[in-house]
């Protein structure tokens, strides 16, 4: 194949990826690494390193229209940064040292389970109870808009949340993906945040998680101009448009036809890592 | 107090916005432009990215990557921009220490700066091989 049809195919494919990606709340680089690897033979290693790029582009480009709405808690993000930060450069370490073959295995069981987790319905977990002495320790209670009236929330299980930010920062240096759904799960479930404040807080922390670990791929040679170039552009422009049309559309049906067909995907993954295809 | 402080946070988070927004674009304005030069450069070779080479890659480090820019090869430009994109989001941690300096809330000043040590750390290379 041409360097020219490449980028093309790659350019399209990484649109598509960042357009449903931002549809269905499963972000882009879950979609373009099998992508890459099952419809292009790219090796995983370069397909994580052109992901992780796109996860910075994508998270940092949505969390400067979030933080105007002072949705974001700060201090949330920047605490639970050490954490993420520390297990995303745990994990783009590890990456190199594992065969192509389990990390597609493990990429693909992490594929199943996000898009589980996007069916599943939200339950509201928010408390004002303030009784976490580590939530006031390190002053992480906050309040925030709703319908203009600033809403108190309390903050639980401070060390439960910093541990499960640290699982979900490995996970997202070892596969180069935004780990989304388990950021969701430390600070909603465990930490009781409400939905708003956890979605922000969290592509607040993408951004720099994901650095973190760009920064160990960049050295170690797994970020090639040549794919990474085609793959950011692609899905920073597809998530663009697939958040102006999310805006407008009913996303339910969507949701249940998309997570069947990354279901189908993930096998694939999961089968062609233990037949030793990568 | 607590108002001036909320006023503060507004501020600061406006700030960040409108850097959050220019490093994308600027850095993504880069990348397009540095896939331009690629593609005439190299546009019509054939591709292999089946097997995965550590050498393959030259422009590895930050040092490297500024030093190549002004050559003006297609990958150079491309990684620069790539730079600029991954430095962005780090640039807000920066921001966000500073705001915690001004609000004399020394705790997260601590906080921060740890976190930019953590990623200082691996962007000194020390953790790739």
């Amino acid at each position: 194949m041409s360097v020219l049809l490449f980028t093309l195919i790659v350019l399209l494919g990484a649109f598509l990826a960042g357009f449903l990606g931002s549809l269905t709340g499963l972000g882009g680089g879950v979609i373009i690494i099998p992508l890459l690897t099952l419809g292009l033979g790219v090796d995983i290693h370069y397909a994580i390193g052109a992901s992780i790029i796109s996860v910075i582009a994508t998270s940092t480009g949505s969390a400067a229209a979030y933080v105007k709405e002072g949705l974001t808690n700060m201090r949330i993000g920047m605490f639970l940064e050490i954490a993420t930060t520390v297990g995303a450069i745990l994990g783009a370490i590890i990456t190199v040292y594992l065969n192509a073959g389990y990390v597609a295995v493990i990429f693909g069981c992490i594929l199943i389970f996000s898009s589980l987790m996007t069916l599943k319905k939200k339950v509201d977990h928010t408390t004002l109870d303030y009784s976490s002495k580590g939530a006031k320790f390190f002053k992480l209670n906050g309040s925030y808009p709703v319908k203009d009236v600033e809403t108190p929330y309390a903050v639980k299980n401070v060390a439960g949340g910093f541990f499960m930010m640290l699982f979900a920062g490995t996970l997202s240096g070892l596969l180069g993906i935004g780990s989304g759904a388990l950021k969701v799960i430390a600070m909603d479930n465990i930490m009781r945040l409400p939905f708003k404040v956890s979605t922000t807080t969290s592509n607040f922390m993408m951004g720099v998680t994901a650095a973190a670990s760009a920064v160990v791929y960049l050295h170690r040679g797994q970020i090639d101009p040549g794919i990474a170039m085609p793959v950011c552009i692609g899905v920073l422009i597809g998530a663009s448009v697939g958040a102006k049309v999310l805006v407008r559309t009913k996303t339910d049906k969507l949701k249940i036809v998309f997570a069947v067909v990354v279901t189908i995907l993930a096998i694939q993954m999961i089968y062609k890592g233990l037949s030793g295809g990568f | 107090m607590e108002q001036t402080k909320y006023i503060t946070d507004k501020d600061i988070q406006a700030l960040v916005g409108n850097l959050l927004r220019v490093g994308v674009y600027l850095s993504m304005a880069i990348v397009v432009l540095g896939g331009v030069i690629y593609l005439t450069e190299h546009g019509g070779e054939k591709i292999d990215y089946a097997v995965f080479d550590f050498n393959k890659v030259s422009l590895k480090t930050v040092e490297g990557i500024f030093s190549e820019v002004l050559s003006f090869k297609g990958a150079a430009v491309v990684q620069f921009g790539l730079l600029m994109l991954i430095f962005t989001p780090i640039a807000r941690v920066l921001m966000a220490v500073i705001s915690f300096l001004i609000e004399k809330d020394y705790l997260y000043v601590a906080i921060g700066l740890l976190v930019l040590a953590i990623i200082m750390a691996s962007l000194s290379g020390g953790f790739a091989h």
